[in-house]
């Protein structure tokens, strides 16, 4: 196990050192330069202005050495600060964003599989049935809603129409002055929405995924053991198919985190939520680079840890490949 | 095979032909082509004529999709908009399967390190989100529907180029290829002629189904206002407006979703349906 672990990570740092090198590369392939876009907004600065701006950023290197010194600030965890007209350091920014958006997204996983999981093996126990042939409308329609549309419907709906729901933000104006409990509540309604929409997304992806999984293990023999030495169906589906069934999951789940993150941007800018989503969406528009950059090298590599954390939980889960 | 007459007319056509929900998938993207093509015709309205007389009306006999903020009509909008969604998702796709089935080709043909550091390269790309690599790139260059093609294509040739090589890696065993070989064939010969045509079966499934993708992708793009920018329409810039007076016009957010939906449902259809009409394993 160890040993597994060890090579495992070894194999990341190719893969981390090419993240580095992509961003970069696009980053730099862009036309025009960061020191261009601060001089457009401040029309102010001179010839020899622009040149120290340029020295201060060192774009007066040859490029491979640029790369390098960004690439030795990046393992110091500096990624530079923010053109905007706060100017703080661009860890500080993400590092105050980060945590909603992964716990908005590892909240979003949870729902997901934990429906995903029981209407998958609906579907293949009753297979050709009208559970298994609804699963099929509903993969259908769920792949094809864009979720900037249902997130636009829900609000209508609930948000505008009943009334029932806030539609953007993670609090009530004033929250702070509520008990603990009812801050609580106020951010548990603020986030029925965002969550939802987040979830779907994946959810018609990962059923579908759940229902091959479990009709290829529903005819092995082992379930046929099961069944012979007089089990109860509840068990044996529920118990021995469904756990087998289980493993591919767990690498679905870490290859799902790009699209999660991704589509954060999306759900984020539309309810208003103040997470990592929002402030790349911010940044892209307002054409801030380092912030750019800073979250694309860790958006990238939150795809890593979560590809490894699924690859470690896969052989924990599994015996064959924990004793290989 | 897939691109020999013979099996089209023999095999693949008949069992898609038997399917009745991809042939509607078919039908649907038809029509969808047919309302793009002749846009000009259909429409009530010019797509960017102002009424200042009309602004947010609800659906009507003269609006039958309403008007948006502007006064202009939203059915005549979303008709053309369809322009723009069937040429984003063909240009885009046509980009990644090229990009994808190049690198498949050569990685699986070759093989060792050639081998190694494509397919490396693509795992890194797999590594970053998608929608955050469009973002970035899309920031740097001047809004364009070319622009946008181009982006989503080169953001999206890994899946097809995984498939590709693991056709690849198959069919470079067969006798066939070594008989071709041992006729003196050259490797470019081999690669373009004898292997390509034979690897692209899952190609067309991945290409229908990635064009529902792109179209999406375009859609969220134009909504969060990088990508086709107004007052050319399109469906995901109607939505935009759609999102700003949701408290006003119900209208402005659910015809064009809708067409998004039923235009990615077809192209769907479509792919499940080639899927089950070249896999051997469905014979029925």
């Amino acid at each position: 196990m160890t040993n597994y672990l060890l090579k495992r990570i070894a194999m990341m740092v190719p893969l981390l050192l090419g993240i580095t090198l992509i961003t970069f590369t696009v980053i730099h392939l862009a036309p025009g330069e960061p020191v261009d876009m601060q001089m457009a907004m401040n029309p102010k600065v001179g010839k020899e202005a622009r040149e120290r701006l340029t020295k201060f950023y060192g774009l007066d290197k040859p490029l491979h050495e640029q790369y390098f010194n960004w690439v030795g600030k990046l393992v110091r965890l500096d990624l530079g600060r923010s053109f905007s007209s706060d100017n703080r350091p661009v860890l500080d920014k993400i590092k105050e964003r980060l945590p909603v958006t992964v716990s908005l997204n590892i909240i979003a996983l949870v729902l997901e599989f934990g429906l995903a999981i029981p209407i998958g093996v609906m579907a293949a126990v009753h297979r050709d049935r009208w559970q298994d042939k609804g699963l099929t409308v509903f993969v259908f329609i769920g792949f094809a809603v864009p979720t900037f549309w249902l997130a636009l419907l829900l609000m209508y709906f609930f948000g505008v129409k009943l009334n029932w729901l806030p539609i953007s933000g993670l609090h009530t104006l004033g929250y702070e002055g509520y008990s603990w409990l009812k801050q609580m509540a106020d951010l548990s309604v603020h986030l029925i929405l965002p969550i939802t929409v987040a979830s779907f997304g994946s959810l018609a992806g990962v059923s579908r995924y759940m229902r091959s999984a479990m009709l290829g293990v529903i005819d092995q023999d082992f379930i046929t053991t099961a069944r012979a030495k007089g089990l109860s169906e509840r068990v044996v589906i529920w118990k021995h198919a469904m756990r087998n069934a289980l493993l591919p999951l767990i690498t679905l789940a870490g290859f799902s985190i790009p699209g999660l993150i991704g589509g954060s941007v999306i759900f984020e800018t539309i309810f208003a939520i103040p997470g990592m989503g929002q402030l790349f969406y911010q940044g892209v528009m307002s054409r801030d680079y380092p912030v750019v950059m800073g979250i694309l090298v860790i958006g990238a590599g939150l795809t890593l840890i979560g590809n490894l954390i699924a690859d470690i939980s896969y052989a924990l889960a599994d015996p064959r490949i924990r004793q290989q | 095979m897939l691109f020999k007459t013979g099996f089209i007319y023999a095999v693949f056509w008949p069992r898609l032909k038997r399917n009745r929900l991809a042939l509607t998938g078919l039908l649907v993207i038809f029509f969808l082509f047919a309302i793009s093509l002749f846009a000009p015709l259909i429409a009530p309205y010019n797509p960017n004529e102002i009424n200042a007389w009309h602004v947010l009306s609800p659906p009507s006999g003269s609006h039958w999709f309403g008007t948006d903020e502007l006064g202009r009509d939203v059915f005549s909008r979303v008709l053309y908009g369809a322009r723009i969604s069937l040429k984003v998702g063909f240009v885009a796709i046509g980009i990644a399967v090229l990009l994808g089935s190049a690198v498949g080709l050569v990685a699986g043909y070759y093989g060792g390190w050639i081998d190694t550091i494509l397919m490396r390269g693509v795992d890194i790309m797999l590594c970053f989100p998608a929608f955050f690599l469009i973002l970035a790139i899309i920031t740097f260059l001047e809004p364009s529907i070319w622009y946008i093609m181009a982006v989503i294509g080169l953001t999206g040739w890994m899946g097809v180029a995984r498939l590709v090589r693991a056709e690849v890696l198959a069919i470079r065993e067969m006798d066939y290829i070594m008989a071709a070989r041992c006729i003196g064939c050259s490797n470019q010969r081999i690669i373009l002629r004898h292997i390509m045509p034979n690897a692209l079966s899952p190609v067309l499934v991945a290409a229908t189904l990635g064009v529902a993708g792109a179209i999406l992708t375009e859609s969220a793009l134009s909504f969060l206002g990088i990508g086709v920018q107004p007052p050319t329409p399109s469906w995901g810039n109607i939505l935009t407006s759609g999102k700003d007076y949701i408290e006003f016009a119900w209208w402005l957010s659910l015809f064009p979703g809708l067409a998004i939906l039923v235009t990615v449902l077809a192209y769907n259809i479509l792919g499940e349906g080639i899927r089950d009409a070249l896999d051997p394993r469905t014979v029925k």
